[in-house]
Parts: C-alpha cells; sequence; structure tokens
C-alpha cells in the first residue's frame, strides 16, 4: 500500500456530466439520487476553477471582532504555537487562522447562540460538563488579555509576541494546566477552547476564512468534499486528490 | 388561552421514523391524520452540496438547538442536576424527518434474547446471575412475535446487509445484496475469522444499489461520499423518513403536517387523551388541537418528558420502585480498541455511515457467560464512516495534544488509525431514570427532564471485556500500536460524544405494574395514547436501535387501526 496514485478531484458539475465515474458503469440521472441534477446552478457559468492565488479572498483577511490590535497580535501568536509552521506544512498564521477566529468570534459561535444559556449557574461536576455563563467571544478577550499579562509579568514587561517560542510555550503550558486565574472559567478550559478553535480554522471549509487555498487540507492529504469514492472505495492503493471545497461546489 | 382547532382523527407528535412510519399506515387506511413537528420542513434539496464538516459534524446544523430546549443532568441523586448546556455525549434530532436525516443507517435488529431476556438469563445461569439492583425485565413481546414487523421496516427502507450463524434469525433475505468490502474491513474480517469469529457485513440504510419499496419510494444506490453520519443525503441513498414514510403518508392526501409546532402537553379526561396543546413558533401563540387518538413519537427524552408534563401514568420513584413513566432510562456502553499501522494508509476520507463489518459473537447471550461476571454483550465492528480533518486527529498515546508534535502525529496518522468499537447493551438500573426537573425550564417555561444516570459495575465488566476482545483484533490485524478505548472505566461523562442511543422512560411490558405501554405501544392508563419509539424498550441491546424502532412503530400502527375498529386495550393486563 506504499503506492499512491495522484487522482484528481471532480466537482459536483463535472461529476455529473461525467456519469460514469461514480456508478460502476450504470449511466444516467435516473440511476442515482435525483436531487443534485435538477439544481438550478447546473446551468451556472461561473467559478467552479481552483483559486490558488490570494485574489478576493484577501479582502475577508480584515478584524470584525478584536478591536485591539494588540489582542490579535497575541492571538496569533498563541495560535501559531499551538499549530506551527514546520517541515510538515503552514502553520496556524500561513493558514489565516486568527482571522478565523475573529469571524467566529463576531459570529454566532462567539455568542453561544444555539447552548443552554439559562440560570442558575453552579459549578457542578467535570462529568455534567461546562457551567459557564461566559460567553466565547468575552472568554477569547479575558484569555489573550491574560496571555499578554503573564508575558508582562514575567518577562520584563515584554509582549507575548515578541518573547521566544519556547517562552511563548510555557505560558500556554500554564494555561493548560490549570494555573492561570480566570473569571468565569479556568484556564484549562480556555487553553482548550484556544486549541479546538485553532484546529477548526486549520481545517474547515475555506469558506470560513481559515484553512487558506486548503492548505490544511493538502497537509493532510484530505481530499475535502468530493463528490464520489465509489469508484475507489475498494482499492488496496492510497489515492492522494486535489481537495473540493464548498466555493467549488456552489458556483 | 389556546386557540382550539378543528378536531382530526389522529395527531401524531413529532415527525421522524416512528412519526412518519404511524402517518404512512394511518393514513394508508384513510385515516386523517395531522403531524405536529416543533422543528423547520425539510425536503432532500437541503442537502444538496453540503459538505461541510464544522457546520454539520461540530456545530449540529441539522440537530436540536439547545438554547431552546435541553435536559439536566446528574449521576445520582446527591449531586444536583445541571443542564447539558452543549451538545456532548448524544446529540438529538429535530425538523422534519427527526434523527433518521442525520443517521448512519446502520441497521442491526435485537436478538431473540433480548426481547425475553430475564426469563432466559435465569433459565440458563439462575437468578443469582442478575447483579443487585439490575432491574431486569422481559419486554412483554418475543422476537418471533415481532419478526415480521422487522421484515416490514426493512422492504421499506430497502436494507443491504447478509446473515451468518450469529445474527438474529430472519424469515426473509435483506431487500438488498450486502455493501461493498474495502481494505480495512477485509483486513477486520479476515482477522476476525482467523480468531474463529464470524464475521458479515453490516446490515445498512446506505443503498447497495436501486431500490423501489412497496409503497413505490424509491432509495438510490450510495456513492460513499463519506458526509452522511450527522450529514443528510446529497443522492436520497440513505434511507429515510423524507424519501420513504413521510411522502408515502402525504401522497395519500390524508396526512397534514405542521411545522414550528411544539407541543407542550397532552390533554386527558377519564383515562383517554382528548388533544394537544402547542405553541405555534410562527406566531407565537398556544393552540389546542383535539383528537380521537394522540401519537406521541418525540423521541426518548420528550416521549417520557410529555408523559410527566401531562400527568399520565404513575411517575417512577426509585426509594419505592413504584410507578413507571421515567424507569429503565438506558443508554450503551462503548468501548473497543484502537490501532496504529506505520507501513499502510487507508483511503480512509472516504466512506459511508453503515459500511463496516462486524461480529455478532460477543453480543447477546451468543457465549457463555457462566464464568463471567456480566450479561449480554455487544455488537464489535469496524466502520468506515469516512473521517474528517477537525475531529479525527489520532496520535500515539504519550504525544503532546498541540505543537510540532502533535502536527506530525496527527497528519501521519491520520490514515493509518483504525478503530474497532463495541456497542455495550446496557441493563436498567433502579437508580438511572428520568423524571421533571425541579429548577431548569425549556423556552416555554415549562420543566426540563432531569436525567439521573451512571454507568454499573455491569457495565464497566462489560465493557472491559468488549475493549480486551477488541484488542485481540486488533493485533491479530497486525496494527503497530494497539491501544484499548473505553468510555466506561468510571462514571458517565455527559461530555464526550458516545452514542445517541438513548432509550427507555416509557418501557414496553406485559403487565400496567411494570410497564408504561404495552406490546402496542398502548398506554395502559390512557388507551387512545399511544407512544412510540426507543422509550418504549425495557432495556438497551448491544446494536443499533432504529430497526427495533420501526419494527415496534409497524406493530402500533396495527394497532392503531385495530383501536379504531374497536376501542379498548388491545392486550390483556397480566397485573
Ligand atoms: C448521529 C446519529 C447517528 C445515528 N446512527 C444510527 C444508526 O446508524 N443506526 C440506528 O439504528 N440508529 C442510529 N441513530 C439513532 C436514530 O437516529 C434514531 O433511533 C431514530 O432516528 C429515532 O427515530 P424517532 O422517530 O423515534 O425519533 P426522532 O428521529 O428523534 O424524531 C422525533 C421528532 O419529534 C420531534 N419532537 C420532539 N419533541 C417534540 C415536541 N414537544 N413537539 C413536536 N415535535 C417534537 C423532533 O423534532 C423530531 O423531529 C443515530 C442517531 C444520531 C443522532
Ligand atoms: S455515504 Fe452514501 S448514503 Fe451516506 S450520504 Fe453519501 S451517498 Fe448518501
Amino acid at each position: 500500500m506504499a503506492d499512491e496514485k495522484k487522482s484528481s478531484g471532480l466537482t459536483r458539475r463535472e461529476f455529473i456530466k461525467n456519469g460514469s465515474f461514480a456508478v460502476g458503469g450504470l449511466i444516467g440521472g435516473g440511476l442515482i439520487g435525483g436531487m443534485l441534477f435538477n439544481t438550478s446552478s447546473d446551468t451556472a457559468t461561473s467559478g467552479g476553477d481552483h483559486d490558488h492565488g490570494n485574489g478576493s479572498n484577501d479582502y475577508m483577511e480584515a478584524r470584525l471582532f478584536f478591536k485591539r490590535q494588540e489582542d490579535f497580535r497575541v492571538l496569533s501568536s498563541a495560535v501559531e504555537r499551538i499549530f506551527p509552521e514546520d517541515e510538515v506544512g503552514p502553520g496556524a498564521i500561513a493558514l489565516s487562522v486568527p482571522y478565523f477566529i475573529d469571524r467566529q468570534l463576531a459570529g454566532s459561535w462567539g455568542f453561544n447562540a444555539r447552548e443552554y444559556m439559562d440560570g442558575p449557574f453552579e459549578e457542578g461536576e467535570d462529568t455534567q460538563g461546562t457551567q459557564s455563563a461566559l460567553l466565547r467571544r468575552d472568554a477569547f478577550l479575558q484569555g489573550v488579555r491574560l496571555i499578554q499579562k503573564e508575558a508582562k509579568a514575567s518577562h520584563d514587561g515584554e509582549n507575548y509576541f515578541d518573547l521566544t517560542e519556547e517562552q511563548q510555550d510555557a505560558i500556554l503550558e500554564k494555561f493548560e494546566a490549570g494555573d492561570v486565574d480566570m473569571n468565569g472559567m479556568s484556564s484549562s478550559q480556555f487553553f482548550s477552547l484556544l486549541r479546538v478553535a485553532t484546529l477548526r480554522g486549520v481545517y474547515s471549509d475555506p469558506v470560513y476564512g481559515g484553512n487558506k487555498n486548503m492548505d490544511g487540507w493538502r497537509m493532510k492529504k484530505y481530499p475535502g468534499g468530493q463528490m464520489a469514492y465509489m469508484d475507489i472505495i475498494e482499492d488496496e492503493e492510497f489515492h492522494d486528490m486535489e481537495p473540493i471545497s464548498l466555493h467549488e461546489h456552489h458556483n | 388561552m389556546a386557540i382550539e382547532l378543528p378536531k382530526k382523527q389522529a395527531v401524531i407528535v413529532g415527525v421522524g421514523w416512528a412519526g412518519g412510519i404511524v402517518a404512512a399506515e394511518l393514513a394508508k387506511a384513510g385515516i386523517e391524520v395531522l403531524g405536529l413537528e416543533r422543528g423547520a420542513d425539510r425536503t432532500p434539496a437541503d442537502f444538496i452540496m453540503q459538505k461541510d464538516e464544522m457546520k454539520y459534524a461540530l456545530d449540529h446544523d441539522l440537530m436540536q438547538d439547545l438554547s431552546k430546549e435541553t435536559v439536566s443532568f446528574r449521576n445520582d441523586k446527591d449531586m444536583t442536576a445541571l443542564p447539558m448546556r452543549q451538545t456532548g455525549s448524544f446529540v438529538l434530532g429535530t425538523d422534519l424527518g427527526g434523527a433518521g436525516i442525520h443517521w448512519n443507517g446502520q441497521a442491526p435488529r435485537f436478538f431473540p434474547y433480548d426481547f425475553e431476556i430475564r426469563t432466559h438469563t435465569i433459565d440458563r445461569y439462575g437468578e443469582d446471575k442478575i447483579e443487585e439492583g439490575i432491574t431486569l425485565q422481559d419486554w412483554g413481546i418475543t422476537y418471533d412475535e415481532l419478526e415480521p414487523y422487522y421484515t416490514k421496516w426493512e422492504k421499506t427502507a430497502g436494507i443491504s446487509g447478509e446473515q451468518n450463524d450469529m445474527t438474529p434469525w430472519m424469515s426473509e433475505e435483506y431487500p438488498t445484496p450486502p455493501m461493498k468490502e474495502t481494505p480495512a474491513i477485509r483486513l477486520f474480517k479476515d482477522a476476525a475469522s482467523d480468531l474463529g469469529l464470524h464475521p458479515h457485513q453490516r446490515p445498512s440504510a446506505n443503498l447497495s444499489e436501486n431500490y423501489t419499496n412497496p409503497d413505490g419510494k424509491t432509495i438510490y444506490q450510495c456513492q460513499f461520499c463519506s458526509f452522511c453520519e450527522r450529514f443528510g443525503c446529497d443522492y436520497q441513498a440513505k434511507s429515510d423518513p423524507l424519501i420513504t414514510v413521510i411522502p408515502t403518508a402525504v401522497d395519500t392526501g390524508n396526512f397534514e403536517i405542521k411545522t414550528h409546532a411544539n407541543v407542550r402537553e397532552v390533554e386527558h379526561e377519564d383515562g383517554k387523551a382528548v388533544g394537544v396543546y402547542y405553541i405555534d413558533g410562527n406566531d407565537g401563540q398556544q393552540y389546542y388541537q383535539p383528537a380521537d387518538m394522540v401519537i406521541l413519537t418525540t423521541y426518548v427524552l420528550n416521549n417520557t418528558r410529555l408523559m410527566l408534563q401531562s400527568g399520565i401514568g404513575q411517575p417512577y420513584d426509585p426509594e419505592t420502585e413504584e410507578g413507571v413513566v421515567g424507569k429503565h432510562y438506558c443508554y450503551q456502553i462503548m468501548s473497543g480498541a484502537q490501532g496504529m499501522f506505520e507501513d499502510k494508509q487507508f483511503n480512509l476520507y472516504a466512506g459511508a455511515g453503515a459500511l463496516g463489518g462486524g461480529v455478532e459473537d460477543y453480543n447477546g447471550d451468543n457465549f457463555d457467560h457462566s464464568d463471567l461476571d456480566f450479561i449480554h454483550g455487544g455488537v464489535l465492528s469496524l466502520n468506515q464512516t469516512g473521517i474528517r480533518p477537525i475531529e479525527t486527529n489520532p496520535v500515539p498515546p504519550d504525544t503532546k495534544s498541540w505543537g510540532s508534535e502533535f502536527k506530525k502525529a496527527s497528519t501521519h496518522y491520520f490514515y493509518r488509525t483504525l478503530s474497532i468499537g463495541s456497542q455495550g447493551a446496557s441493563m436498567p438500573y433502579r437508580y438511572n431514570y428520568l423524571d421533571l426537573d425541579p429548577t431548569y425550564t425549556d423556552e416555554n417555561g415549562d420543566p426540563l427532564l432531569r436525567m439521573t444516570y451512571n454507568f454499573t459495575d455491569q457495565d464497566r465488566k462489560l465493557a472491559a471485556h468488549q475493549a480486551e476482545r477488541s484488542e485481540e483484533i486488533m493485533k491479530q490485524m497486525g496494527a503497530d500500536i494497539v491501544t484499548q478505548t473505553n468510555q466506561a472505566t468510571g462514571d458517565y461523562n455527559i461530555v464526550p460524544y458516545q452514542t445517541t442511543h438513548n432509550t427507555g422512560g416509557t418501557i414496553m411490558g406485559a403487565s400496567s405494574e411494570t410497564s408504561v405501554v404495552n406490546n402496542y405501544s398502548q398506554v395502559w392508563d390512557c388507551e387512545n395514547l399511544f407512544v412510540v419509539g426507543a422509550s418504549t424498550f425495557t432495556h438497551n441491546g448491544g446494536n443499533n436501535p432504529t430497526p427495533t424502532v420501526g419494527a415496534l412503530a409497524y406493530r402500533a400502527a396495527e394497532g392503531m387501526l385495530e383501536y379504531f375498529e374497536n376501542p379498548g386495550i388491545l392486550v390483556e393486563d397480566e397485573d
């Protein structure tokens, strides 16, 4: 299984045109689910091409949530330590994770919109899950400011983002261990929130502003939202494909 | 104040698999049926090109919005129950089609043993085999009695599968052949065979070929797109209520659906249901809908909550062990083994929700428990459901969970890691139950359902046994790093996802003393009220629940039609 095959992915339109791709020789709209073929964007002419450039996406690289640049710089340095650039591939900053998190915090995720947020709030046992009244957006502001405060306190007033990688890691480890006092959640809870947000930014569909150019996916050889795998599902050899995002599918 | 509406013959509360099946059967027989669904309308067009891991798999777009309604939870009565604020251990369905839209489609039956578990256990091992506090009960129906209804549901859904010596007997073959094997599944099956076990391809509602069901509804061939568990299907290739039973019911002209209709209470007089109260989410008004028959199909948690809220049936009290509503809340005990392969990469991004190999050798009473200190077991399976990058980051034990070390390991092992999982059966325990929370309320101010639940010694021993068996198979498969996985080493924790196979609360039985419904899912204490779904399971088996839900729903519908002809209790009470 060491051999790898390079295949290219198919968008919905290509998939529909090339009916034999996935249905094992059974060609025709009647044979696989009908809805897919009837949606109006079949006739759309735009999009579909892979855009690996830095074109239009860059307009989205601006802050919606973080007002203070300092907070954003701390956030950026911290997520880069969680997912650093190295020989494996790009890190959180190159993948635009800080902007991803900024946009997430500006929206429903930042407001914990689909979670039960009625009181009374009691601490509870670990088995009962989070009981924090703190919204994620407030947790992030408090958290990054505490990271900065820790940096300044332990390194003669230096900014977190100016410290060495080892110094930055040491501060994050302190958060991870729950050794920093936070109001409304523990620092270890905040750290795991930061870690999860980072991974979401690395690997979610680029429509959310992270995983820039799908390079997070490429690093993991993840092919994104392919139409179908009927033709390779039984194969022994590993297939490495060019990824496909929602942008390609929806245009 | 409620606005009163014109009376209907039957009102179904909640329209997923259970509600859809009942709707189809009643509507086909000419009964005028209204479905009240708290969630939004949905059609298969909502699932086209929605391959978005974050939105669906992590942020549960198709599932219950907990800001409106959740459950409270505690491990035991000495703790204060607190609300499940974020979705964790299970994910609840909502909107038209319910959880049947975003389910995996794994479609096994329970075993004959399950339905007569108490009798069988005592016959084979003696009464002492049942641990203190494990309140085992037979279901008041045998497998053989339920068998035709399993067949009926499988035909509606077009299930793809195969049988072997270890799977429960079937009167007919599955409607469609088993799904394809992948190299990972083949590896699992070969290893299991080497160990003398009996692997089979798991029964699947992701269909192996196009199929038209007896109601004339077509389900298409699965394309292995992998956005399946927690997603709707692009191809109408995963059997769900929206492409089968719901349109079957609507086509008759006898089934009307109202969405955004959140039912709060069943009104009843003199042992009969007379209607339901609901809030219409569009105008915020409360309505009263009178009906000749009421059917609750709102899933385990709300079936129980609506019974308690309506004051129907005696609530269960764990101290006195009297009462029935809320009793026997059961779950499943998840354990297994993970294996990492240095020299192999599997195409694990590809898959389908119900694509897998399984062994039933350690399920039910298929193995001798004489020298074991627990009863029952669970299916062991290796499923290739399609892995996704945010959630799947396998690293060897003791690897740091962030930084370069994590990044290297998680990208390296992404396609090199396989898992075997056991769905451990869950036995009823005296102190595991459901009632109404004294403090927390939903968006309408009604009390949340309170869950009091913990693993028992029986559960922990069963889980440990299954993890060991899984480890043996994984080693036989040749994995380089093998680790056991086990959710039940300590107390039940509502945070990590385990399974959405909750059961109990309105259990089925032969006597009104010990159960809420009879084997037609008819409420003993309220004869024109039927409660259908896994809330009627007397314990939870070691396999996925929906075929059993489907079979019981078909049987319930038969009972309802009988009731329209000859009103009364349909089964003699053994009380
Ligand atoms: C991710 C996931 C994967 C699963 N995979 C499998 C699998 O592979 N195999 C298997 O067998 N099972 C699986 N299940 C379980 C399966 O989905 C359920 O067993 C099945 O869908 C239950 O059907 P139901 O009709 O009883 O309930 P639901 O589908 O939950 O339907 C209940 C409906 O009632 C509505 N409702 C609730 N309260 C009210 C109210 N007060 N008023 C009005 N309406 C209300 C809800 O909105 C919902 O639409 C899975 C579940 C999940 C979440
Ligand atoms: S894996 Fe198959 S059944 Fe599941 S969503 Fe994709 S095509 Fe549908």
